[in-house]
């Protein structure tokens, strides 16, 4: 009896458009997640055809089901133990050989597979001609043409999938992989202990679990101790005994004969199916890369992109931000006009529409950064680039890939942390999110403009290049430092297949960049929110406020003392009397609102903390400042224009002016600019960090370690200018 | 006893043996680097590292020192 539900995993080797053909299963109707515990990304969609319910889900791109890395240990487990109803392996035509390396894997495991022959055009094209009813006849295996991008064969697929799950499962296993007659005999005298000793209660495939053991996979071992820790340690025994003699054999690693014998099976097979005929080869992507990946022409075209991406972010992404400030601002005025005074009002403006508006604005840059990396990642230029990169980031411990999402850190760090997900090896990602932080973001500019144009005049821009110097040293210096501490141990090797180039499809490039944009709205909304309610909170109360100063009979004195004078003037001068008392009025509130910051929350904490920011010459308003800047950047400047510049008369020179009279020095500035620069990042940053990295732990340690480097920084440059007198 | 890493852009070899320990030896194995395919070195990255190869009929890069670990047949 057939059931109306069905599950189909679709697996496949990295860059074999298996991508496309989810996003043509289930268009629109995906969800994307996390694998429980990890940080690799799941994507699923539900569809309805033939009547069934069919549940498609795209596992890890793979090259191999050996568990080495997460996302071919998440492949198989789900294989394994979630066991779908069908697994189709997407295989790209022109790529068989190595392909059939993970197709035969799956061939091994006892699950009912499909192989699709994706890119047929492509392969025919370089004059491939592949034998479909041969090789499925081989393998016992039903296969079939596709060419994902121009959505041929899907239905016919879907079709033969839905038809191989109705079917009785037959192990014929004469017909699966075949090694050597000693790993053969190993295989059976494994098979033969695990039959005696667990019976039929294991839920693998006997086979299967014997070539992993000779394999000496830790995974499946595990896994038998945990069943049976007596009747595993019986098998283990044997298959140590089937191991050295191999070893003896052969002068060679078990697992590595595996391998050998494999892909000797593999070319067996090639040698039935597949034939090239030589007169057609035109490898046009052969023909780009002796541009793009020119010794002399591919860097400066790499760095032409990259610049070119930056451009297209944030000049076609700053008349969509522009609109959304905009927006905001009307909103919080059209509030501000219509709700009465009250605390629920206060906290809608200034807390939530201020603080989440302040995020939100960065939306469309993000959308647009996003789209350019999709639109690296589809082409395969994101291959290139790893692979003209490399030599450099290698100097700091890392892959090539990670030069762009710390380049993206100089944007905005939100979107560099989400970008380090193009990094396949877990330590490259943490290493590079946690280096990323030092790569000076934009919003932070405007607080090095803000200090540095103060006290350093025309020498400004030279000290803020030296500020950015500084986070780019850090990053490389941090970076070795954790790859000779934290992260020890042999590094991934860098075999990187480098994909022919391909022309993206629209609707996968889209897909591409909101599913990431929309990670960014949905969590950094939530904890944006929150944070912005503790801030408005912290500097909002205590409401009741015991105020040393009378500012409500200043502004009687001074309403009182304009009427007089209006009273007096002619029409012509009313004007500009009415201008003087806004201002003298605006003085007021501002003292007050001075005054009410200093006794808030916000105040208290800043005066309870002053004494650690003494020692690097910072002052309390300084301190409350860069707590503000918890939520954004940006916001320490404003706070800075609240606490320092209130009671100035309005102008653009108000905050330069007040700091000057403050007390601040060229060199508690220049201190306060390297703080600003290397201290915990933003609160989207942080939730980011927490969310890419999957754990509490690194988000902690990220804060606690970028804030203690910029408090050392910031002191050494403080009190080492004092011991050389310099102010 | 020629090793991968001394071969010139455009000079191809077979493979004899590949070297290295553990989890990098298996990797480039199941990438199809193995004993007896053939590799033709297709260029140097701009600044001499990594090595972009073809086995088996599709690109592949390798780092110098990486390359230096797979023995040619000499």
């Amino acid at each position: 009896m057939p059931t109306r539900n069905l599950t189909i995993a679709l697996a496949g080797n990295p860059n074999s458009g298996k991508t496309t053909i989810f996003n043509i299963l289930t268009g629109t109707r995906q969800k994307v997640g996390n694998w429980p515990g990890v940080t690799v990304e799941k994507k699923e969609g539900t569809i309805h055809r033939f009547d069934r319910r069919l549940k498609i889900i795209d596992l890890p791109g793979t090259y191999s089901l050996t568990p080495f890395s997460i996302e071919e240990i998440v492949a198989r487990d789900y294989i394994l133990l979630e066991k779908p109803d069908v697994v189709i392996d997407i295989i790209d035509a022109s790529n068989l050989e190595r392909s059939l390396y993970l197709a035969t894997q799956l061939r091994e495991l006892d699950c009912k597979v499909l192989f699709a022959l994706n890119m047929a055009d492509m392969a025919r094209s370089r004059g491939i001609n592949i034998d479909g009813g041969k090789l499925s006849e081989l393998l016992d295996v039903p296969v079939m043409f596709t060419v994902g991008n121009k959505s041929q064969g899907i239905d016919a697929l879907l079709k033969a999938a839905v038809e191989l799950a109705d079917k009785e499962k037959n192990s014929n296993s004469t017909r699966k992989v075949r090694y050597n007659k000693d790993i053969e005999h190993s295989i059976g005298v494994i098979s033969e202990s695990i039959g005696r000793h667990f019976g039929e209660t294991l839920s693998f495939n006997t086979r299967w679990t014997a070539v992993k053991l000779i394999e000496n996979d830790s995974v499946v071992r595990e896994h038998l101790l945990a069943m049976d820790t007596r009747a595993a340690e019986a098998v283990l025994t044997e298959v140590q005994a089937q191991r050295t003699t191999l070893t003896n054999l052969y002068d060679e690693d078990p697992e590595i004969l595996a391998t050998d014998e494999r892909y000797g099976f593999i070319t067996g097979l090639i040698k039935e199916v597949f034939t090239i005929s030589p007169g057609k080869r035109v490898d046009i992507s052969r023909n780009v890369d002796l541009v793009l990946t020119n010794r002399f022409l591919g860097m400066p075209i790499f760095f032409f992109f990259i610049w070119a991406m930056f451009q297209t972010t944030f000049t076609f992404g700053g008349y969509p931000m522009a609109w959304i400030e905009t927006l905001v601002g009307l909103l919080s005025t059209a509030l501000s006009n219509t709700l009465p005074e009250s605390l629920l009002k206060s906290l809608l403006v200034d807390g939530i529409i201020g603080g989440v508006g302040s995020v939100v604005v960065f939306l469309p840059n993000i959308l647009m950064l996003f789209f350019c990396i999709a639109l690296f990642e589809d082409t395969g230029y994101m291959a290139r680039a790893a692979f003209l990169m490399d030599k450099v980031m290698h100097l700091i411990g890392l892959h090539g890939k990670s030069f762009i999402p710390m380049l993206m850190g100089f944007g905005c760090n939100v979107p560099a942390v989400m970008a380090a997900r193009t990094l396949e090896s877990k330590k490259d990602r943490i290493l590079t999110i946690l280096i990323t932080p030092f790569m000076s973001c934009s919003a932070k500019l405007p607080v090095y403009i803000v200090l540095a144009g103060t006290f350093f005049g025309p020498r400004a821009g030279t000290v803020i290049f030296c500020i950015y110097l500084t986070g780019i040293l850090l990053s490389i210096g941090t970076g070795r430092l954790f790859r000779k501490t934290l992260f020890r141990g042999e590094e991934a090797p860098f075999v990187m297949e480098l994909p022919p180039y391909r022309v993206p499809m629209a609707k996968s490039l889209l897909i591409h960049m909101w599913d990431r944009s929309k990670i960014f709205l949905r969590k950094m909304g939530g904890i944006i929110l929150a944070g912005s309610i503790v801030i408005w909170v912290l500097s909002a109360f205590p409401r009741a406020v015991v105020y040393d100063h009378d500012y409500a009979m200043d502004r009687t004195r001074i309403h009182q003392l304009y009427a007089e004078k209006a009273a007096i003037a002619s029409p012509s001068e009313m004007g500009i009397l009415a201008e003087q008392r806004g201002a003298a009025l605006g003085k007021v509130d501002r003292a007050e609102n001075t005054e009410r910051i200093e006794k808030s929350y916000m105040g208290k904490i800043g005066k309870f903390i002053a004494p650690v920011f003494k020692p690097i010459g910072v002052e309390w308003q300084g301190g409350v400042a860069l707590l503000s800047g918890f939520v954004a950047k940006e916001i320490v400047v404003s706070t800075l224009g609240v606490l320092y510049a209130a009671g100035e008369e309005d102008g653009d020179d108000a905050l330069p002016d007040a700091l000057r009279r403050s007390g601040m020095t060229p060199l508690s500035a220049l201190s306060m600019m390297v703080f600003v620069l290397l201290y915990l990042p933003c609160l989207a940053t942080v939730s980011a960090i927490r969310r890419e990295t999957g754990s509490f732990r690194w988000m902690l340690f990220s804060i606690g370690f970028n804030t203690g480097v910029a408090w050392f920084f910031s002191l050494l440059v403080y009190q080492g200018g004092k011991l050389f007198g310099i102010a | 006893m020629i090793l991968l890493s001394e071969l010139k852009e455009g000079q191809s070899g077979i493979i004899e043996r590949v070297g290295g320990s553990g989890a990098f030896r298996r990797r480039i194995l199941e990438m199809g680097l193995t004993k007896g395919a053939t590799i033709y070195v297709e260029k140097y990255a701009p600044l001499k590292d990594p090595i972009e190869l073809i086995v088996k009929g599709y690109h592949v890069s390798l780092r110098v020192e990486e390359a230096a670990h797979i023995i040619l047949r000499g």
